[in-house]
């Protein structure tokens, strides 16, 4: 299965792809067209599914794995993310926010949606329109990657 | 082939699903004396709460027992394993024959004897979706609720309540809340987020003797009630087990297969024993994510696959009015600890590993930490100055951090 | 302290209706333009410190950003204009001499743009390259006078060694230090890829690079940085480095402050220390002299690597060119005023040598004239901007192309000619680590064999025209070029007719 890799040596720590995810995952019009990111994010504070991790000179973007053995979906105490084709899908309409898969992800990967109520994680864009997934899409340096491995 | 569960909760589907992975074709019956789709008991609290609602609080989909190929017996209990005759017997007396079986029987809640309990109509325990259903249909914004218990269920059914009563009382003989997941800090600072909601504490102290509509407590007071909780604790259901002849201590006694002593019988979930490796030892950890990987260890092991289930630890995540606890291991060990206003964070070190932990508040990233517990990773071979500010996978050497976040999985 | 008289060149101008505050441009300025400033809680600019790299406004993911000139005016006149009255007011505050990166940036004479390709009509019609077989492949390298048998009469192979182009661009040299390890590998990844050459410049070879050896033109300079055996023998061919189009009659200068870890083993000399290339060869005072070099340097390596000599084009270059095929060169390149440096003096540059056009015409021509045309290739370079120079270049007499940058272009410079600041913000010609990692080779040299291989789609289309089918055919044949606005003088050096003749 595809999915998200990141080549440490080449990220730059420009945090693009945590824009590109946030503004992916608005619900404005037109997402993924390059001309509205700045409506869709104006005077916004964004809580993308990706973050970079930096120190110093090192760089790198940390999402969902899609792990195929996944703590957070065995641990899910609602039954509210699941594995769909390999993708861990989040049912933000079943989550009760009670954060057990914030304690069991290996990778700090799941984190709380604005709301604080329910959680929020990468879905490959698999729920928007973007297609490909927004933050490899926007990678200036292909330090992510969106491949089968 | 035949596959038969007793239970229907997250042990009884992390089994089905742990059997499916590698036998598409047998059939799987589950048995419940709960007449419910499978749902998820740790929501109970949030459909009082108004977080969920019977629907959503469905485990898993309803085409799940189709799709899975799973017979279902709802709402008949299993009352005895006849271990030669390799069957379940049902209290109709019906026979399930099985050629291996899982007991998921889980637990019941432990009403301690009190005095004058009796005389009290309007009391509950807090653990299956017809103790919240009862509890919703006895509560008004008249009520004032006495809640005998301050550990996570009592708790959560506190949160779940208080908006629609006139007022909530929580009695426990403990001198602090969650003593079983906290430290006297994280206690505090949760009992204070607590009682800032207008919940009323009084620890340290126990119902002495009830009557209809109040109780006296041990200490002297008194509280007036219309409704009475009770969440001191459950039991674990190891009685089919134990009956059978099988080995059984304070919850069924099960390997690393989750394997019981009887022959071609398995055990998951809150009746059983776990094997915690942090502290070494057997014991209950009646935790749901616990539950459903016992299950799919048990359900791996019956269709022949060997994966052990040896990654048990004592964790917790757990919310109260948005302020949220995350625990895991124990706290036997050195201390490190950081305090930030409502955030506190607790790190237990001890023979160069990470044992435990408390977040309180800020919980991002808990995840990571509760790695380095699971896994057992040495802390000289991390950067431990790093990860004790904040979990973060920059703390990991460059060629660990290939292997998590480009390797291949 | 004085005032200070300069004023920016640019300005930066931030559309603050689309700015979301990323920061992103704040994070890949090398020069600290951009910065947030949390009294006024939004991005701003330092336009003093901008080169207009374009870095971010690439970046920016809303395009909030755009750069451009600072319209401040100086009391200027067509004599005096800003920029000499700003280079004086340098020169009189610090008292040093101005330098410069890239190549001569001013308004002389482009000869390619007033020249014009031929194109068939009727008779020895025009070729579809799609269609028909076209052959771009070249070989450079000494090319035998007469056929040899032996006793039998059969053929003896007195070919000398050949470099096989298959398209007839190559790289031009840059050394590792004055561009990155990832310049570097992108060049080394294409060249291979292409079937082409990438030149190591003065730098030496890098450990990780001896894997691309067959498409490697390994350079031995007035300095012999990082010269040595395996060297010579890791490469495909060896140039001879005499001059460069960019400062003719000048050496090079690489301060310590650049060779530091590999950039200093690969040369092999001390960490730290500066990498002064003299401007002559110590040991060459004369073609005879060149020719003990070229025979040394095949001696070395058995005369299996065809020996280049590259020099500047300067005033008397057909003389030169004549003495350099005499003194046993396979192949001359030929460097331009216009080529590119990563750092010279701004006078020689803007001053010295001549254009690469004049210079090989009457190169080819001097050498046809002398019969030793075919005793060496010709490879020119200093600003081919695009496949009609090419084109141009060949049909003027050349064998092949470098080019510098344009391959520098490809992989994402800008042109910001900042170089010697040794920030560039592309990561191309820096040894900042975390500059460096900007430049991905998987990404830039896919980025060179993209325009190598659309270059070579156009001259097989511009070939096409003309009727020709093989660069061969090409090469010196000046009937398919024609002069416009050009005097009889320029003509009569480039050797091809007027438009309409």
């Amino acid at each position: 299965m595809k999915r998200i890799y990141v080549n440490e040596q080449w990220c730059l720590g420009c945090h693009l792809c945590e824009y590109n995810c946030a503004f992916a995952n608005t619900n404005s019009e037109n997402k993924c067209r390059e001309n509205d990111m700045a409506k869709a994010l104006k005077n916004k504070v964004i809580n993308p599914r990706i973050r970079i991790e930096e120190k110093d000179d090192i760089h790198f973007a940390v999402s969902c794995r899609h792990c195929e053995d996944p703590l957070c979906v065995k641990g899910c105490i609602a039954g509210a993310l699941s594995i769909v084709d390999g993708v861990i899908n989040i049912d933000q309409d079943k989550c009760v926010g009670c954060y057990t898969c914030i304690l069991s992800c290996p990778y700090g990967a799941i984190m709380p949606a604005d709301s604080g109520s329910v959680i929020q994680k990468c879905e490959l864009c698999t729920k928007n329109s973007c297609g490909e997934p927004a933050c490899v899409k926007g990678c200036p340096n292909n330090a992510i990657v969106f491949e089968e491995r | 082939m035949n596959y038969v569960i007793i239970g229907n909760s997250a042990a009884a589907v992390g089994c089905i699903e742990g059997i499916r992975r590698f036998d598409k074709e047998n059939p799987i019956t589950v048995v419940s004396d709960e007449k419910y789709h499978t749902y998820s008991r740790p929501l109970i609290s949030y459909l009082l709460y108004g977080k969920t609602d019977e629907e959503r609080m469905k485990y898993r989909p309803d085409s799940f027992y189709k799709d899975n190929n799973v017979n279902t017996v709802l709402g008949k209990k299993a009352v005895s394993i006849n271990k030669e005759e390799k069957e379940v017997v049902l209290e109709d007396n019906t026979k399930i024959k099985y050629d291996r079986l899982l007991v998921a029987t889980g637990s019941r809640p432990f009403v301690p004897p009190m005095e004058g309990l009796d005389k009290v109509k309007k009391k509950f325990t807090f653990m299956t979706l017809d103790d919240a259903k009862g509890l919703e249909s006895a509560i008004s914004s008249k009520s004032n609720v006495l809640v005998i218990g301050a550990g996570l269920i009592g708790l959560k059914c506190v949160e779940g309540i208080l908006d629609k009563v006139k007022s909530v009382t929580v009695v426990d003989l403990a001198e602090r809340i969650l003593p079983s997941i906290l430290d006297e800090k994280g206690s505090a600072l949760v009992q204070r987020h607590i009682e800032e909601k207008g919940v009323k504490f009084i620890l340290g102290t126990s119902a002495a003797k009830l009557t209809a509509n109040s109780a006296e407590l041990k200490n002297g007071e008194k509280v007036d009630f219309d409704v009475l909780v009770v969440a001191v604790g459950v039991r674990p259901n190891k009685e089919l087990i134990k009956d059978a002849g099988g080995e059984v201590r304070k919850g069924i006694v099960t390997n690393e297969f989750c394997k019981t002593s009887l022959p071609h019988v398995y055990a998951a979930g809150d009746c059983t024993e776990s094997y915690d490796t942090v502290t070494g030892e057997n014991r209950i950890l009646a935790l749901l994510p616990n539950a459903y990987m016992q299950g799919e260890t048990a359900g791996y092991h019956m269709t022949g696959s060997e994966k052990p289930y040896d990654k048990a630890i004592a964790m917790n995540a757990i919310g109260f009015f948005g302020y949220h606890v995350i625990t895991a291991g124990s706290y036997d060990g050195e201390e490190i600890v950081t305090e930030d206003g409502e955030n506190y964070k607790k790190l237990v070190v001890k023979d160069n590993l990470l044992k435990g932990y408390i977040m309180i508040g800020d919980v991002a990233r808990a995840g990571i930490y509760t790695k380095l517990i699971r896994e057992k990773i040495p802390l000289d071979s991390i950067d431990f100055e790093l990860i004790k500010e904040k979990p973060q996978l920059m703390a990991f050497s460059r060629a660990d951090r290939e292997q998590q976040l480009g390797g291949a999985h | 302290m004085a005032i200070n008289y300069s004023i920016p060149e640019f300005e930066i101008v931030r559309n603050t209706d689309r700015c979301i505050g990323c920061r992103a441009c704040e994070r890949q300025c090398a020069n600290e333009v951009h910065y947030y400033d949390p009294d006024l809680g939004k991005m701003m600019a330092d336009d003093t410190k901008c080169v207009n790299c374009h870095r971010c406004v690439s970046i920016c993911p809303t395009r909030a950003l755009k750069i451009v000139k600072n319209n401040d005016t100086l009391r200027e006149n067509a004599n005096w204009t800003s920029e000499n009255i700003l280079e004086i007011y340098k020169q009189a505050a610090t008292g040093g001499v101005l330098l410069s990166s890239m190549g001569n940036p001013k308004p002389l004479p482009v000869y390619w743009d007033k020249i014009l390709i031929n194109a068939s009509q009727v008779t020895n019609p025009p070729i579809d390259p799609l269609r028909e077989p076209m052959e771009t492949k070249t070989f450079l390298g000494k090319k035998p006078e007469k056929i040899e048998r032996d006793k039998d009469g059969k053929i003896v192979n007195n070919l000398s060694s050949q470099l096989e182009l298959q398209v007839p661009i190559m790289f031009s040299a840059m050394s590792f230090g004055s561009i990155s390890k990832n310049a570097h590998e992108s060049l080394a990844r294409a060249a291979s890829e292409l079937g082409t050459y990438y030149n190591t410049g003065e730098g030496g070879l890098h450990k990780d690079f001896y894997q691309y050896g067959p498409n490697t033109i390994v350079q031995v300079a007035s300095g012999r940085f990082g010269v040595h055996k395996e060297y010579l023998e890791a490469g495909a061919a060896i140039e001879i480095k005499m001059g460069q189009g960019a400062k003719p009659g000048i050496g090079g200068h690489l301060p310590g402050t650049k060779s530091i870890g590999e950039v200093a083993s690969t040369r092999m000399i001390p960490e730290g220390s500066d990498a002064i290339s003299p401007a002559p060869h110590h040991d060459i005072y004369s073609i005879e002299d060149l020719r003990q070099l070229v025979y040394s340097l095949k001696e070395a390596t058995e005369y299996k690597k065809p020996i280049i000599v590259k020099i500047a084009a300067v005033h008397n270059v057909a003389a030169i060119a004549s003495g350099i095929a005499r003194g046993g060169a396979d192949i001359i390149a030929i460097d331009g005023f216009r080529g590119g440096t990563g750092a010279a003096p701004t006078r020689i540059r803007d001053n010295v040598g001549i254009p690469i056009e004049l210079a090989l015409a009457s190169v080819d021509e001097r050498l046809r004239q002398e019969g030793i045309r075919g005793q060496v290739s010709i490879v020119v370079g200093g600003s081919i901007r695009n496949s009609a120079d090419v084109v141009k270049a060949i049909a003027l007499g050349a064998d092949a192309v470098y080019i510098g940058s344009a391959a520098c272009i490809a992989m994402g410079c800008h042109q910001c000619r900042s170089c010697h600041m040794a920030k560039c913000n592309w990561g191309i010609a820096t040894q900042r680590p975390d500059l460096v990692k900007r430049l991905n080779p998987d990404i830039a040299s896919k980025n060179l064999v993209n325009l190598v291989s659309a270059w070579n789609h156009e001259i097989k289309e511009i070939m096409g025209g003309m009727g020709i089918n093989s660069i061969e055919s090409l090469k010196g044949n000046r009937l398919m070029l024609r002069g416009v606005g050009l005097t009889q003088k320029e003509l009569d050096i480039l050797g091809i007719k007027h438009a309409g003749e």
